[in-house]
């Protein structure tokens, strides 16, 4: 199969404009939730900046494909199968440490990812990168510092963390995965090369977990299928309760 | 599980135009760098602010309010503290 430039791009920005959308979804969980009413507003204003991300690169993902949806029918509209989010993130929450871990793991590759489009061909990514780059930052900071403070917390909180870090990462493989749509993009100076990325991920992962006094787990067996639009059982409920009310309401608007 | 409380923070917020921090609320967090980042995500999430201050509550030392009638009461009667006797010349504006 064969795809042209303008199909890998809407691909590509889809699949960036996924992790974001689904990531904001299962964040927005928390509100109302949060162990304490700081840690509260804070998740739930990442949750509002991975959404605000969505928008635009979903925005530009309906602009490329040029058949007329605009963010919301692409959000809100799709099925299972289409969505090309990373497995990572749509991981449940589970618990507040399980949440940190999910949410570091994933900062830290968005934050080179960005990093790497402020280089972009495309100015309309390289302009959507720029602006989520100084919200990643902070996202780091934010999950990198609850990482510390958890794996050196107390003997309960370092073994769950250490426990939540090792369950999502047979998740972190499928951030390098790269196919046609990478290498089209790589070719046309749009995209990054997510190999020369991993390692630069690696090690600022092994940083934080060096602090935190955490074992850096060994790469085992991976998941993959995400950005295939090949899902785990949790992407159905995501989507049951996130598309609920344009499929009660067909078109509503606020 | 611990069921012990964080520490209360207070926090300062100077705003875009102004040139003092202001004390805008407090926050509980684990220590001060836990506090800065709660003060950002608390109370400068609507452009409130472009610096942060956080003081533990703890180190603040306030007046008490059984104090209140012999601290500010007095002053209360004492109008010529107030520059307001003066005549202002002429040709000065803005006063």
């Amino acid at each position: 199969m064969n795809m042209t430039k303008q199909e890998a791009l809407f691909e590509y920005v889809l699949r960036a404009g996924d992790d974001s959308l689904i990531l904001g979804q299962r964040l927005s969980e928390w509100c109302g939730h949060g162990p304490v009413l700081e840690e509260d507003i804070a998740m739930t204003n990442i949750a509002l900046d991975l959404i605000g991300q969505a928008t635009s690169l979903l925005a530009y993902a309906g602009q490329v494909e040029g058949k007329g949806r605009d963010e919301d029918k692409i959000a809100f509209l799709r099925y299972e199968n289409e969505y090309k989010n990373l497995l990572l993130v749509e991981q449940p929450n589970v618990d507040f440490g399980v949440t940190m871990a999910r949410q570091f793991l994933f900062d830290i590759f968005h934050f080179y990812f960005f990093k790497g489009l402020l280089n972009s061909a495309d100015t309309q990514l390289a302009a959507i990168a720029e602006k989520s780059l100084k919200e990643v930052t902070y996202h780091v900071k934010h999950s990198s510092e609850w990482i510390i403070r958890l794996g050196d917390g107390t003997e309960e909180s370092h073994e769950r963390i250490q426990q939540a870090i090792n369950d999502m990462w047979s998740y972190t493989g499928e951030m390098f995965e790269m196919d046609q749509v990478d290498e089209i993009m790589i070719a046309e100076g749009i995209g990054i090369d997510l190999s020369k990325l991993k390692p630069m991920w690696h090690e600022h992962v092994k940083q934080v977990l060096e602090r935190a006094t955490l074992k850096m787990p060994e790469y085992g067996y991976m998941h993959l299928g995400g950005r295939q639009g090949n899902h785990s059982e949790y992407m159905g409920y995501i989507l049951t309760e996130m598309q609920y009310m344009q499929r009660a309401y067909p078109n509503m608007e606020w | 599980m611990s069921n012990a409380e964080w520490p209360l923070w207070e926090v300062f917020i100077r705003s875009k135009q102004g040139l003092d921090h202001k004390h805008v609320g407090s926050l509980r967090a684990a220590d001060a760098e836990m506090a800065i980042d709660n003060a950002r995500d608390v109370y400068t999430r609507r452009s409130e602010g472009v610096s942060i201050w956080v003081v533990e509550s703890e180190n603040v030392f306030a007046s008490s309010p059984e104090d209140a009638d012999s601290f500010f009461e007095p002053s209360n009667s004492k109008v010529y503290r107030h520059p307001t006797f003066y005549k202002v010349p002429d040709g000065i504006a803005h006063m």
